[in-house]
This record gives structure tokens, sequence and C-alpha cells, in this order.
């Protein structure tokens, strides 16, 4: 059964992102990219189910500039096949990356597809619907558990009261969670044999999709600034602050 | 101009971030209704009717939506879509489950998280876990968006006379099937909604611990209980107490954030609330950036005596 995992290339999630002043956006000059951090996961996930013997074949995808070369190598070292560069300069809103995907699923017709549940710079949580519902599949969101058998997948997905567990039919969209599982740490052979994995270039023009965004972004500021705290020297003095001051107890 | 409110319920009553998101609605101008889709949820539509500022409801009831499958769900949405100029759905996991769906089916692009409304074509929302704010303009013929709740007071639950419509219900996709849940009951306030919060990380160490040093003073407060996700991913505490940026956002009149170190990620998700607190041992944790008054102390002592100060 074939795979397909999406990844992003986004700023890495332990680096502050700094606001340019001039409001027109977040300052990625220099700064550490890495694989989106819930597409970690994905992956992981995919070759866990590799591993299992359920997956035969694990297909890593990403959209976007020529550096996300480096986040399919990444995908491969962790243990995907082979991978696929959907490759643009323009700004990539869900919606056409979702028609980008869609137009790929089409040609490689994978059982499962496994995405991040959503990517920690825009935060839209969109794509792995977006795609559930162009190609009129079923989707699973915010794995927290993934078992594949029979031609379904029982998933388990973390929701607002606790967990929450659906059975797809396959082929089915899973958009992962935190709690999905550990990626494991890349080691020094796998990226070595990962530069030797088949990756491929596509353009959308290709694919047939128009990508233009559909929303335009206006500006970009920081968000107001709380004004400076204290620190209290004991919890007498905090009880009386909260009572007297903030009078919020 | 008029915008269809998916409601949040759970086929008894209504919930409270249906009202966040009519008030949402109602910046926009024009009308707002409000769609209720699930099996038996009858109480619900009565209750969303009574919403203030809803001209109409309409209702679908079907065991196909009692679980609010998102095959589903998207197909009944779709099958009223047509004339409304926006649809709005609460940022709550089934909204934000749901609303990608229904946007690319319509080939629209969706705003996610919509935190403020400007005029009927522009939004702000935050971004990069909310170290940015963007203001965004969406000019397509429909705006599907789900709503950040803590962005919008709720609309008074009371006042509105709308009349509830009954409309077809869709047929079940065949493709998904709901097989269990396991959803916690207690009598604390939703952490969504609760005006004070009492949130521990991984300093607790233990969930017995958690449970034990954190309850007595959610209890003295009325507070919910929250977490962060290291706690959550320790298993100290269950994962819907996450707060943080792919957590429940949360912004309270207090939030007492007990062990947490301050995490980009978790301060994402409760920097917006009106009073912090922070009690931590290392008085380098970020979390004192944003705190208004913080304790350097050993939380397994300061919290009992909070306790016993209060």
């Amino acid at each position: 059964m074939k795979a397909i995992v999406a990844v992003k290339r986004v700023i890495d999630f332990n680096v502050k992102p700094r606001v340019r002043s001039d409001g027109t956006g977040v300052d990625l000059n220099n700064v550490k990219m890495s694989m989106n951090p819930f597409d970690e996961i994905a992956v992981e996930e995919a070759v866990r189910l590799k591993e299992k013997g359920v997956v035969t074949e694990i297909v890593a995808v990403s959209c976007g500039v020529t550096q996300c070369q480096e986040t399919l190598r990444t995908a491969m070292a962790i243990g995907a096949d082979r991978a696929i560069l959907v490759e643009t300069d323009a700004e990539l809103q869900p919606l056409a990356v979702a028609k980008l995907l869609k137009a790929l699923v089409d040609k490689e017709r994978p059982q499962l597809v496994i995405l991040g549940r959503q990517a920690i710079d825009d935060d839209c949580n969109q794509t792995g619907q977006m795609l559930a519902a162009l190609a009129d599949l079923p989707q699973a969101t915010f794995a927290s558990k993934v078992e594949v058998a029979d031609g379904k997948a029982t998933v388990t997905r973390e929701v607002d009261g606790g967990l929450e567990t659906l059975s797809l039919t396959l082929p089915a969209i899973v958009t992962t969670d935190l709690r999905l599982n550990e990626p494991r740490y890349v080691t020094l052979p796998n990226i070595m044999k990962a530069k030797k994995k088949p990756l491929e270039t596509v353009k959308p023009d290709a694919l047939g999709v128009d990508v233009a965004p559909r929303i335009k972004t206006l500006k970009v500021i920081e968000p107001p600034r709380r004004g400076a705290g204290v620190k209290v020297a004991d919890v007498a003095t905090l009880v009386t602050k909260l009572k007297t001051e903030a009078k919020v107890i | 101009m008029t915008t269809l409110v998916i409601a949040e319920h759970d086929n008894a009553s209504l919930k409270g971030a249906t009202l966040n998101t009519v008030s949402a609605a109602a910046q926009v101008g024009g009308d707002v209704h409000v769609l209720v889709a699930g099996a038996n949820a009858a109480a619900v539509a009565q209750a969303a009717s009574q919403v203030a500022g809803v001209a109409k409801v309409l209702h679908a009831d079907s065991p196909a939506l009692a679980e609010q499958l998102a095959e589903n769900v998207a197909a009944q949405v779709l099958a009223v879509a047509s004339g409304y100029s926006h649809i709005f759905f609460p940022a709550t996991v089934h909204g934000k489950n749901v609303a990608p769906r229904v946007a690319a089916k319509l080939d629209v692009g969706q705003l996610s998280d919509i935190s403020k409304v400007i005029s009927a074509d522009t939004f702000e929302r935050p971004i990069y876990a909310g170290n940015a704010i963007a203001t965004v303009q969406c000019t397509q013929s429909q705006k599907v968006a789900t709503v950040r709740t803590t962005g919008f007071d709720p609309a008074a639950a009371t006042g509105g006379s709308a009349a509830v419509e009954s409309v077809a219900a869709v047929a079940d996709s065949g493709k998904s099937a709901f097989v269990s849940k396991e959803i916690a009951k207690n009598d604390r306030p939703e952490l969504t909604a609760a005006k004070i919060i009492v949130s521990g990380g991984r300093a607790l160490g233990s969930s017995e611990k958690f449970n034990e040093v954190l309850t007595p003073l959610a209890d003295k407060l009325g507070a919910a209980l929250g977490a962060s996700r290291a706690a959550v991913d320790a298993g100290y505490a269950p994962n819907d107490w996450q707060v943080g940026q792919t957590g429940k956002i949360v912004a309270p009149q207090l939030y007492v954030a007990c062990g947490i170190s301050g995490a980009i990620q978790h301060l994402a998700g409760m920097k917006d609330s009106k009073v912090i607190v922070a009690i931590n041992k290392d008085e380098e944790a970020p979390i004192f950036s944003v705190a208004d008054y913080g304790l350097v102390a050993d939380l397994f002592v300061a919290v009992p005596d909070l306790i016993s100060m209060i």
C-alpha cells in the first residue's frame, strides 16, 4: 500500500519570530528553517506503518521554493522512499497546496495521505481537510493513534472534550497531532542514504493547477505588548495584590 | 449580505462558542442565521432561536449528523450554503475539522481563527503562534472562516425570537463511521469559558501530584484546570486540558501558571488573559515575561500557602 506524506518547510519551532517593522511580514532572512514539527510526526507515522508491513512505499511531497529539497531529504532520511517537489516561488495558500496534492493523489493513487494538522507559520489547519474534500475522501484530523487493517483506518482523535475514535474506508486522509508519536532521530547513515533516493521536481503548471492566492495579507504587526509585570516577594503579597490591585479574586 | 453561523452543540444544548461566533457575524453586518446540524437536536435549535441577533435558524436532523462527522456536516452546510456571503464556524475542534471541507468544495480560500472583524471583507488573525497579527482581506464571493472565540464577547443567549426552519438532512457519506468516544465529565467550568484557570506544567511530576496540588486551588477559586503540553505528554493531565498553540486558546480574567516554563507555544494559548500569575522556581523562566505577578518559589510550598491565604 502506498502512502503520501506532505511536508512543509517552515521557521524552526525554537526560533522566536521577528516581525518586520515595515509591516510586510515576519523576517525570514538567515533564520533557521526546518520541517514543520507536525509533518515530522506524519513522516514518522508513515515509516512506522511501513515497519509494521502495512505500507510498502512512502512518497514525501513538498510544495515551494527550491530549498524545500532539504526538507524532502530529511523526510527520506527518516524513511520515505522517494520525494516529489512541486517547485514554485509563488505564495502558496492551503487551497492551492490542496489542489497540487490532489493532482499528485490522482497520479500516485495512494491508500493513505498523512499531513501535519497545521503549519506553525500560518497556523491555518486547512490543507488536509481541503485535500480530503477535493478528492472526496474521508478524513481524520488531530490523530493521536492510527491503525490500518482490512481496507480501513481506525483513528483516535484528540477532540475538545477528550478523545474520539473513527473508522475510515481507504483511501483516507489523516492529519497528525502532537501525541501521535515521537519522531526518531535521523542517523548519519540514513542522511547519506537519503541523498541517493529519487527526488523528482515538477511545476504547478504541469499539474494543471492555478496557485494564485485567494486571500491578501494587507499588513503584519506585532501583537500589543503586555505591560511589564512585577515579581512579588511572597505568597501573602501575591494574594494582597490579586485582591486589591488586580481585583480578580 | 447574510452570515450563516454553524452551531457548536452536543445535540442537547448549544455551546457557548456559538454565541461568540454570532457576535463576530453581527460585526460583519447584515443578517445572521444559524445552522443546527445534529440528531434529535430540536432543543439546540430552540436555544439558537433565542440568541440575540439571530434572524433565522436552519435545523437539519439525522442520525448521520449525530457525531458531527466532517464528511456529513460539510455536505449539510453545502446543501444550504447558497446565498450566504459569509459562513462562520467557531474555531473549536469541530469547526476546524469541517470548515476547510466546505471552503474547498466552494473553491474558496478559508480564513482561520479570525480574532477581529475590521470590515465585511477584512479581518485580523494571529500567525506564528500569535507572535504576529496579520490583517487579511478576502474578496471572494463567499467568505468561509473559523472564529477565535476569545476575540468576541458572547451574544446574549436570550432576547432573540427567530423562526426555526427544518431543512432536509443529507445522507451519510458512508466513508467514515463513529466508533467510540471518551469525553471527560466534571463539574468544573469549561476551560474556554472559565473566568479563572489554574494551569500546571511538567514540574508537578506526576498525575497524582498534579491533581493533589492543583485541584484544591482550582476548587478554592472556582476555576477550570489547564495544563502545558509537557504535562499532557507526560500523562499528568488529559489532552483536553492542554492550553497552547494547538490546544485551547483561553483569555480568562485570571490565569495562574504553576510550574510552567512558558514556551512560545504555551504563551500562544494564554497571553491574552487579563491577569497572569506565574509560580516557578526558575527565575529565568520565560513565563515571567508575560506574568503580571511573578512568584519565584517552589510551587509545592507556594500553592498550599496560596490556598490557605486566599
